[in-house]
Order: structure tokens, then C-alpha cells, then sequence
């Protein structure tokens, strides 16, 4: 079966997770990403892409920051951005999400930007979406449930290149709550596929999924030790709110084994870099002289998501 | 069809520039074979305002036809356009297609007070009002034919006539 996300002539038709993208569309998207950063710095802060496109994002779930860097990122692609918060909508009076796809469709939408509790649901409008002969019609995943938020990875791995330049001698780990998380997964996958030769993962055993070992990473339970001569640190929020269960003690207790502290980051090689997806618990798994700290580029991250996400929908848009 | 020698036009090009420009004068080359011409042209007539670069993948008309092509290069405007003559300078002239597309981007840094167009080539064709006050050199081509420019490992430019 071809990749749902690639069209007959193995271009990009949506963006739904990175687990099969090849490395040459991976780099392909980083690369075209570079330009979009200089965007930013003009008089006028525009580009005439998606002039008389259609963008809706479709959060069923909340989101500030990723929700605001797409609609900045369509905004500046002078696309016409809609933002439907359907956690308060249509949802709750009954309507199906293919329902609500269609009636978006009919209003001549271009691309959606997805965001679900349910993994899978960006998959299932894009299925749809070819069922119904609206091959047009593009989807980007935003995150769904605990399985991908691939444009979350890949602004992570514009900022490792920004920084480091290149993957391929690098030691990189992934520290916190890797069970509920799906900027993990992305994450993993993008780093394999870009050839970093040591990944890690960093956390508690309840908080460890099982398999992932089979992903091609090294476990580590003791952070002191799993943090050794890494060139990036790359934590994850702990989810409180997907918490379910006594998986863990305490916030309190998470932050003493598994805080970033400016104490354990010693252990990191002296020019590593903290990374972060947002939004942090300071003091829960990042301490603030960290997170504040020299080390730290989560701000950066922000930013770049904005020129990485412009790509992808170019890259959407002109395929 | 025996091609013009490049370099030479690029001297030629630069004279024809001399008498013509304000001070503060800024060039703009458009990628790639653009930037190559504008910046012998820099350095023949010693401008002090650093050489611009656009790359005008992003403001392109034929974008909902084609997508973004590999190998985007960022643009690069390190002056104040605001008030500023400028000239585009470009490799060869076709359908005008580019430059309004560099027009369009330029004013999107500020409101210059003029833009002027330096071109090594026009081989006509236009589609556009576009009218450059500097040739090198006029040829007329089939619309089957690109003549494209290139630069040596030595970094020789050198025109070449190939199928469209």
C-alpha cells in the first residue's frame, strides 16, 4: 500500500506522522524551512504562498501555542485563516467529525490543520478525504492522541541542525514521559530517519513504553546516568492531565529522579542544548535556572516552528 | 547559434552602468545566475551599498502550477530599501515573469525611490511590461530554447543554449 501521505508522484500530499517519511522529504522540509526564517525580519512580514487559501484549524482539543504558531504561519503565507475551537461546537450538539469535515469542505476549504484527542483522526479525514475525490484538499496532523505531532519533531530537528549542524555524531536523549507522549514518538522516528547514531530515552518505568526499545533506543532509569556526554537533551512535559492511574508518586518526587536541574545537566556534554516542547512545568520536570539557562533554546524552538510549519504548508500547497 | 563570451558582456554591462548611478545605488541579483552577474558588476563599479540577493521562489506566479522548486536560497536585502535606488540585476531577460515577482518582493522590505533592471541577455518574449534600461546584449530566441548562464569550477560564467 502507498503511503497515505505521499500523492502518485511520491510528493507530500499530507503531513500526518513521520514514522515512513524517507530522509530526503525529512531534510527536503528542513531545508525549504531556511529561507521562511528571514521572513520575520521584513518591513512586511508576508508571503503571497497560499494568497486565497483556505486554512481551517480544527482543534478538538486545546492548544495555544501550536495552534497560534499555524494560524501565524498560514497568516504569513497570506493564506484566510479559520479557527474552530470544536471542544465548545458542533461537536458537542452531535455532529461526526466526517460531518464536519464535509461542511468544511463545502465552504471550499484547502487545507485543514488537525489537532485530536484520538489517534488516527487526521488519518481518517485524509482517507476520507480521497473517498470523496478531494485530493486537493491537504491535512496536517497537529497531534493525535498519544501516536504523532510531526510538525512538533520536525521544528526540533531544524533547531538540533541550527545548532549542531549535523545528526549524524550525535548522542541525543528524550527524558520524561514517554508513555502518554507523542511528540516522543515523532521525535524518535525523525532522529532515526536523520541518522543519529545514539538515541536514549530517560525516565521512570511506569512512564516507559514497553516496546520501545524496538524503535532502536537505549533505556535508561538512572537520568545521571542516561544524560552522559549527550550533545542534546530534549524534555517532555509531564502530562498531568493524560495521567491516569498511580503511575507516579508525586510531581514532587518526578523532579527529584527526573527534574532537569543544572546539577544533573553537568553530566551532558559542556555545549549541550535543553530543548522543550511547551508548556513547561517549572519545577516539575525542568527546574527554572535551566530552563532560563544558557543551555536552554526552547524559545528558539518557538520561532522556528513558525518557518517550519510555513514550509510544510508551501510544500502541501504546491504539491 | 555561437553564444556571446559572458564575462565580456559582464564588463560591458558594467559600463554601461557607470555614468547612470546615484551613490547610494543598491544592486539586486536575483538567484542563481543573477547574483553571479550583479556581483561582478559590484565589484567592477566598487558600490559601497552591500550587494542584495532575492531568491523569488515565494512570489512566483506559476507557484499553484509547479510547488516550491529543491534548492530555495534565503533572499538577502542587508541595506534600507526605504527611499533607495535600486537596480535588479538579472542574467537574462524572457517573459518579465521574474522581475515583477522581485518587484513585488523588494517592496515588501520598504518603498524604494526607483528600481531600474540590468540585464546580460534580453532574447524577448515578453509577457509583461517590463522594460530594462541596461542590455548587454539583444538576441531573439525560439520559445523552444533556454539560454541559460553558468559558472566553471574556476567561476567562469559562460552562456549555454539548451531545449527547453
Amino acid at each position: 500500500m502507498r503511503n497515505p501521505q505521499l500523492n502518485s508522484h511520491g510528493e507530500l500530499q499530507h503531513l500526518l506522522t513521520i514514522d515512513g517519511l524517507p530522509r530526503e522529504i525529512l531534510a527536503a522540509i528542513l531545508d525549504t524551512a531556511a529561507p521562511f526564517t528571514e521572513v520575520a525580519e521584513r518591513e512586511v512580514k508576508k508571503l503571497p504562498l497560499l494568497r486565497g487559501k483556505s486554512v481551517f484549524n480544527l482543534f478538538f482539543e486545546n492548544s495555544t501555542r501550536t495552534r497560534t504558531t499555524f494560524e501565524i504561519a498560514a497568516k504569513r503565507l497570506s493564506a484566510d485563516v479559520i479557527n474552530l475551537n470544536i471542544s465548545t461546537s458542533s461537536t458537542a450538539k452531535g455532529e461526526t467529525l466526517l460531518d464536519t469535515v464535509d461542511n468544511l469542505c463545502a465552504m471550499q476549504a484547502d487545507m485543514f490543520v488537525v489537532r485530536h484527542a484520538a489517534s488516527g483522526a487526521p488519518f481518517l479525514i485524509a482517507q476520507h478525504l480521497a473517498a470523496m475525490g478531494l485530493e486537493h484538499i491537504h491535512v496536517i496532523n497537529a497531534g493525535d492522541g498519544r501516536h504523532a505531532h510531526p510538525t512538533q519533531g520536525l521544528l526540533d530537528m531544524y533547531t538540533i541542525r541550527h545548532y549542531k549542524k549535523d545528526f549524524t555524531g550525535l548522542t541525543v536523549a528524550i527524558i520524561g514521559d514517554l508513555l502518554h507522549s507523542r511528540v516522543a514518538r515523532s521525535q524518535i522516528h525523525a532522529l532515526t530517519a536523520l541518522g543519529v547514531p545514539e538515541l536514549r530515552v530517560i525516565g521512570p518505568k511506569t512512564l516507559i513504553p514497553t516496546d520501545v526499545a524496538q524503535l532502536g533506543v537505549r533505556v535508561f532509569h538512572d537520568m545521571r546516568a542516561g544524560l552522559k556526554d549527550v550533545d542534546v537533551v530534549m524534555m517532555l512535559r509531564l502530562q498531568n492531565e493524560r495521567m491516569q492511574g498511580a503511575l507516579l508518586p508525586s510531581p514532587q518526587e518526578f523532579f527529584k529522579y527526573y527534574g532537569l536541574t543544572a546539577d544533573k545537566l553537568e553530566c551532558a556534554r559542556p555545549d549541550a542544548i535543553v530543548m522543550h516542547p511547551g508548556p513547561m512545568n517549572r519545577g516539575v520536570e525542568i527546574d527554572s535556572a535551566v530552563a532560563d539557562g544558557p543551555h536552554a533554546v526552547i524559545l528558539p524552538q518557538v520561532t522556528f516552528g513558525i518557518a517550519v510549519r510555513m514550509a510544510v504548508m508551501s510544500m502541501l500547497a504546491g504539491n | 547559434m555561437v553564444m556571446p563570451d559572458a564575462e565580456r558582456l559582464c564588463l560591458a554591462l558594467a559600463e554601461h552602468l557607470r555614468t547612470g548611478l546615484h551613490p547610494d545605488t543598491a544592486l539586486v541579483g536575483i538567484h542563481t545566475g543573477g547574483v553571479w552577474v550583479a556581483e561582478r558588476l559590484h565589484a567592477a563599479l566598487g558600490l559601497k551599498t552591500p550587494l542584495g540577493t532575492l531568491d523569488v521562489a515565494f512570489y512566483r506566479d506559476d507557484f499553484s502550477r509547479s510547488g516550491l522548486h529543491a534548492q530555495l536560497k534565503p533572499s538577502d536585502i542587508p541595506f534600507d530599501v526605504e527611499d533607495r535606488p535600486i537596480v535588479i540585476v538579472d542574467d537574462v531577460l524572457y517573459t518579465g515573469r521574474t522581475i515583477r515577482a522581485a518587484m513585488n518582493e523588494i517592496f515588501d522590505y520598504g518603498r524604494p525611490a526607483r528600481i531600474d533592471l540590468a540585464v546580460l541577455i534580453d532574447r524577448g518574449g515578453r509577457e509583461l511590461p517590463v522594460c530594462p534600461r541596461w542590455v548587454a546584449h539583444a538576441l531573439t530566441l525560439d520559445p523552444d530554447k533556454n539560454l541559460q548562464l553558468e559558472r566553471s569550477d574556476a567561476g567562469v560564467l559562460s552562456l549555454r543554449l539548451i531545449d527547453a
